[in-house]
C-alpha cells in the first residue's frame, strides 16, 4: 500500500464544538475503554483484535490510517477507525470507515457525528474527497446514522459465497 | 422500483408536513403541490392520521400537521401502511416457484427485496428532509448552464 508521508499531529483535527467533547488520536491507555465499548455493543471482548488494530492504525504515524477517540470528562465516549485505500475494488483513492461505536449512555449527543466529521477531515487532508463504509444490511441503527450524515448507496455491491 | 400511487402520495404528504411541524397544511395545498386528487389524498391522510403520523384540525386555518418523531419515523414505516415491498410477483406462491428454476429466480428477487427494505428502513424522515435541503442548495448554487 503506498504511503503518504508522516501524519500531522491529530489533536489539531478537533473541530470547535460545544461542551467538553474532544476528538483526538487514540493512545494506548484508551484501549481498555475502547474494548469495553465494543464488547458492550457486540457482546464479544476482542482484546487481541483491538491491540492489533491499535498497532496497525494508532501508532504508525502514517497519514492514511486513523484511529480516533472522542473524550469527555476523562472518559472515552466513542471511537472511529478509518483508512485511505488506493485503487481497491477498482476505485480511485477514497476514505473507508471500518468501525464506529459510541457508548450507549453517550448517544444522541452528537458524538458519532463529531467522530465522523473528524475522520473525514483526516481523509480530506490525505487528499481524498469520498468516504465509504460497509455494514450489515440489518444493522439499522448504524445504517441510519450514516444516512443521517448524508451518506448514500455507493456504486458497489458486496458479494459473498460459502467456501464449504 | 416503483411505489404504488397511495404510497407516493403518503410520502410526499408526510415530508411536506414534517418540513414545518408547527404549521397546519391544508389538504388542498398538498393536492395542488403534488398534482393529486383531493379525494384520493383524503383517504391517504386519514390512514396516516390513524397511524399517528399526522393530526388534523378542523375549521378555519385547519389542516394537517406532522405528529410523528422525524428522527425515528422511517420511510419503511410509511410504506408499510400502504403496501408490501416485494420484487417477487404476487403469485410467487404459484407452481413455477416450486421448481428449481422458480426457486432460483425467487432467491435473486428476494435479494432485491432485502436491499430495498434495508434502504427504506435506514432513512428517517429527518434524513429525507436534510437530503431535500441539500439537493435544493446544490441546485441553487450550481453554476448556470451546468444542468444535469
Amino acid at each position: 500500500m503506498p504511503l503518504r508521508g508522516r501524519r500531522e499531529k491529530q489533536d489539531v483535527i478537533d473541530p470547535a464544538a460545544p461542551g467538553s467533547l474532544r476528538v483526538r488520536a487514540i493512545k494506548l491507555e484508551d484501549l481498555d475503554q475502547v474494548i469495553a465499548i465494543d464488547a458492550d455493543i457486540t457482546g464479544l471482548k476482542k482484546v487481541d483484535y483491538w491491540y492489533e488494530l491499535f498497532h496497525r492504525y494508532g501508532t504508525r504515524g502514517l497519514q492514511q490510517r486513523f484511529f480516533l477517540v472522542a473524550e469527555s470528562d476523562n472518559a472515552i465516549k466513542g471511537f472511529i477507525v478509518g483508512e485511505v485505500r488506493d485503487w481497491e475494488f477498482g476505485s480511485p483513492p477514497c476514505g473507508w470507515v471500518f468501525g464506529i461505536s459510541v457508548r450507549g449512555d453517550a448517544r444522541l449527543a452528537g458524538v458519532g457525528s463529531r467522530l465522523l466529521e473528524a475522520v473525514c477531515e483526516c481523509f480530506r487532508r490525505a487528499g481524498v474527497n469520498i468516504v465509504r463504509t460497509l455494514l450489515a444490511r440489518d444493522n439499522h441503527l448504524v445504517m441510519s446514522f450514516f444516512r443521517s450524515q448524508g451518506m448514500m448507496a455507493a456504486p458497489f455491491i458486496a458479494l459473498e459465497r460459502d467456501l464449504d | 422500483m416503483k411505489l404504488q400511487k397511495n404510497t407516493s402520495i403518503a410520502l410526499c404528504s408526510i415530508l411536506q408536513a414534517a418540513s414545518d411541524p408547527t404549521r397546519q397544511i391544508s389538504a388542498a395545498d398538498i393536492a395542488s403541490k403534488f398534482g393529486v386528487s383531493l379525494h384520493h389524498l383524503g383517504k391517504v391522510l386519514r390512514q396516516l392520521g390513524r397511524a399517528g403520523m399526522v393530526e388534523s384540525a378542523r375549521g378555519v386555518g385547519g389542516g394537517y400537521r406532522f405528529s410523528g418523531n422525524a428522527k425515528r419515523l422511517t420511510l419503511m414505516d410509511v410504506i408499510d401502511l400502504f403496501e408490501s415491498i416485494s420484487a417477487l410477483p404476487a403469485e410467487s406462491g404459484g407452481k413455477e416457484y416450486k421448481t428449481d428454476v422458480g426457486r432460483a429466480i425467487a432467491r435473486v428477487l428476494s435479494e432485491i427485496d432485502e436491499t430495498a427494505k434495508a434502504t427504506f428502513r435506514s432513512i428517517s424522515i429527518d434524513t429525507m428532509l436534510k437530503l431535500i435541503e441539500r439537493d435544493r442548495h446544490a441546485r441553487e448554487t450550481r453554476p448556470q448552464g451546468r444542468g444535469r
